[in-house]
């Protein structure tokens, strides 16, 4: 294990000179020796040194100790690509060479992730690399027999777009390769120049599934910069929130799940059930998703005495429906049949790749964020790992359906006893030349966010990586081999956001 | 008479769509759309224009007008209420079975004259279900002309209808198995096809004819809605054993009983999942495998 790193808990602050700038060979063997005695990469980007100079930047996580450790490098136009040996980065590595043209030598794959203009267009040299950058082909397979499918960008569903581009012999895939970037809004760098009271609205809308998601992970981490103590009320509140927005997007992906192998009785209750729980949330906050409610230091509405019996009544009622749809699921055969063995994701994967979430809980691994690096409400009342070994459809199904089981346990609990007190405090200035990394575990899986402060406390780096970056390509894998007619049921079991992708 | 049995065949067939898709709403929860639902769709069709892609040849436009034209035709051989059908000879099965082929290999080279990858894959699925499923209609058929020793459609219902019920009765099971399957095959329902689904990857029929529009949708459609009917009143004039009450009568009775049939159908979506498409071959080689136990039958002592 490298000491040379500087060793954190989950949104604790510290001076961004305490991260190490290490020697270039040094990083590289650390990540390497780190994964290989099970770290996993949260994250991975570059800032900006002087011109033409960077650091690179890496925050592993060690979720059986809970603690992330973070160090970084210097580099200038290139480096050592680490993908061939840690298969989590590859991604990363991508971002990396699109926004600032940082060549990661020896990368497998370096297509551009979101086929933006890169960050410092203004260099001529990197100008010339992007038109390299985009006539980068996909991969294709040649044969008589074979034959390829591409599916998108605009899909037959309400969906976002996205491309699918299939490599098949027959109805068998052989290769899938995702092509994002559509939903890219420059998030990230918008956050940098925009004014500081437009930034929650930024979050509410990085994921519009997973507002509170995101909005959890941002309020964090500036209480974190802050100093500031979120009142025990407001956290436990805030845990309801986020319990009730997985309740309803495992919900309504049960049903989905069901529709599309033409299952009706789940599906058309789902549909109605997930509606359900998106109005407790509105009726706590006014809006289904969930939006203009949690705020740096706290909340902007408080729950009274005949709210609480009220979504106590509603929870109830809904969860006994919610029994009753899903059970229909695991009681027909048939559907078992069909979700049995299709679209495996094998833990050797998933571990190399570096899943997070309910994609990799369905492979065995016990991965949460409530779990292994608790803040808040969690920290005080847990919630147990749900996990099913199998990592195939019915599995990921079978993992949302436990998960609905326990949010709802959890929700009631804390509605019940949920501790008197304000909702809210005041947030005070943000330190300066702070570093600090919060992570979430929204309904999809681990949302990270990494924001440095400058020498007057603004934020003058922000890094968002929402679990989609992370399982794409997860999908693209679980999908080889299988059935191209089964990519739909695949696709939904995984459930991943185009637009946190692409932010 | 025959010609307004034809028009009733012709009329009524939309009318099914409609009772499958209340029934499915009905367990759902949800309204459903109108009941003659399809025959508002058909209407506002007829009257839109084409809209064609330029890589396509005669075949394209071809496709719908032929598939329909053999459907009618089919419709044409098929007895309706224990009545003879309007056109009728000995061995008229063979061209029914043939006109009902006719117009898949229609709609499955128009598919590929489109150079989608989408309908490639849709014609390649729905061939492949054919090659099980003609069989299976082929040796049910055999199975029954053994029984009955008649040759045409027509007698060969009647004769069942009058004798071989109590008679021959495992036969009659077996065949009905077999084309029951076969029915829900050709009408690309659940469980083997999902005709509501969006996901152009899982379709067989449905993705064949995404680049149709306008009239050529509306005969598609139209088209669909007859070949379900003339399929379902071949099981209805299997089970259904005639009164001979009158003609008004027994004409209302296969009404009805063909209105049953549709509701069977939408129960069966209502509560199935469909198959794995991978699997589907595996239910029709269970058809073939019923007819040729029910052909077999009748070489053992079964007449």
């Amino acid at each position: 294990m490298n000491d040379k790193c500087l060793i954190i808990n989950n949104c604790q602050a510290k001076m961004s000179k305490d991260i190490p700038i290490i020697g270039f060979t040094e990083f590289r063997d650390s990540v390497i020796t780190e994964t290989q005695i099970g770290a996993r990469v949260v994250s991975f980007f570059a800032k900006v040194k002087e011109e033409g100079r960077f650091i690179l930047v890496i925050v592993l996580a060690r979720d059986k100790e809970g603690t992330l450790a973070v160090f970084s490098t210097e580099v200038k136009e290139s480096y050592h690509s680490l993908t061939l040996d840690v298969p989590q980065v590859h991604l990363f590595e991508r971002e990396i060479f699109e926004q600032w043209g940082i060549r990661p030598n020896g990368h497998p794959w370096l297509r551009p992730v979101r086929f933006h203009q890169p960050y410092s267009e203004e260099i001529s040299k990197f100008v010339e690399n992007r038109k390299a950058r985009s006539a980068k082909p996909f991969l294709r397979i040649s044969g008589q027999e074979t034959h390829q499918v591409s599916v998108g960008p605009v899909h037959a569903g309400i969906i976002e777009p996205g491309h699918f581009l299939f490599q098949c012999h027959g109805e068998k895939v052989f290769n899938l390769e995702i092509s994002l970037g559509y939903q890219h809004r420059g998030l990230e760098r918008s956050i940098l120049s925009a004014p500081s009271q437009r930034l929650i609205h930024y979050m509410e809308t990085a994921a519009g599934d997973t507002t509170i998601g995101h909005c959890l992970a941002y309020c964090q981490a500036i209480e974190a910069l802050a100093d500031c103590r979120v009142p025990l009320r407001a956290a436990a509140i805030r845990g309801i929130l986020l319990e009730l927005e997985r309740l309803a997007n495992h919900t309504g992906d049960l049903g989905a799940l069901a529709n599309d192998i033409g299952y009706l009785p789940t599906t058309a209750y789902c549909g109605r059930l997930r509606g359900d729980f998106l109005n407790m949330t509105a009726y706590i906050c006014g809006n289904r998703f969930g939006r203009n409610i949690v705020r740096p230091g706290g909340l902007s509405f408080d729950l009274d005495f005949s709210m609480i019996k009220e979504l106590i009544k509603r929870l109830e009622e809904t969860f006994e429906d919610v029994k009753n749809a899903v059970s229909l699921l695991w009681d027909s055969s048939l559907v078992v049949e069909r979700f049995d063995e299709t679209g495996i994701l094998t833990k050797i994967n998933a571990i190399d790749l570096g899943i997070v979430g309910v994609a990799a809980r369905a492979c065995g691994i016990e991965r949460d964020v409530r779990f292994d690096f608790p803040t808040g409400i969690f920290k005080f009342s847990q919630i147990p790992v749900s996990t099913h070994s199998s990592g195939d459809v019915f599995s990921r199904a079978f993992v949302r359906w436990l998960e609905i089981q326990r949010s709802f346990e959890f929700i009631r609990d804390q509605l019940k006893n949920l501790p008197e007190g304000n909702i809210s405090h005041e947030i005070g200035n943000i330190n300066k030349d702070r570093t600090v990394v919060s992570l979430i575990e929204a309904w999809r899986g681990e949302i990270a966010h990494i924001v440095f402060t400058d020498n007057a406390g603004k934020i003058c780096d922000y890094k968002i990586t929402d679990p989609s970056f992370h399982n794409w390509l997860g999908l693209a894998i679980a999908v080889r081999g299988e059935a191209i007619s089964d990519f739909p049921i695949c696709n939904k079991s995984f459930n991943l956001s185009y637009c946190g992708h692409d932010l | 008479m025959k010609i307004i049995q034809i028009i009733l065949i012709l009329v009524l067939s939309p009318f099914l769509s409609g009772v499958i898709n209340r029934t499915k709403a009905f367990f759902c929860g949800r309204k459903g759309s109108p009941i003659f639902q399809l025959y508002y769709d058909i209407y506002k069709l007829l009257l839109k224009g084409a809209v064609y892609s330029s890589t396509i040849t005669w075949v394209f436009i071809a496709g719908p007008i032929v598939s329909l034209s053999a459907i009618i035709l089919a419709a044409f051989l098929i007895p309706f209420g224990g009545e003879v059908s309007l056109i009728s000879f000995n061995g008229d099965i063979i061209l029914f079975i043939y006109l009902l082929g006719l117009g898949r290999f229609f709609t499955v080279l128009a598919a590929l004259d489109t150079g989608s990858s989408f309908e490639g894959m849709g014609a390649s699925r729905e061939v492949q279900f054919a090659v099980f499923a003609e069989p299976a209609l082929f040796l049910s058929v055999a199975a029954l002309v053994r029984l009955t020793g008649k040759i045409s459609l027509s007698e060969i219902f009647d004769t069942i209808n009058n004798s071989c019920w109590a008679e021959y009765s495992p036969v009659i099971f077996l065949v009905l198995g077999a084309i029951f399957i076969v029915f829900l095959t050709e009408n690309s329902r659940i469980p083997v096809d999902d005709p509501n689904t969006h996901l152009e990857l899982t379709m067989v029929h449905e993705v064949m004819v995404l680049d149709h529009c306008g009239v050529d949708l509306a005969y598609i459609c139209y088209g669909s809605a007859v070949k379900f009917w003339i399929l379902g009143s071949f099981i209805v004039s299997i089970i259904l054993k005639t009164k001979h009450i009158g003609w008004g009568a027994d004409q209302l009775i296969f009404i009805l009983a063909m209105t049953v049939l549709a509701f069977i159908v939408g129960l069966a979506e209502s509560f199935l999942p469909r198959l794995r498409l991978l699997k589907v071959p595996h239910l029709l080689i269970v058809a073939l495998a019923l007819s040729i136990l029910a052909l077999t039958l009748t070489f053992r002592g079964f007449k």
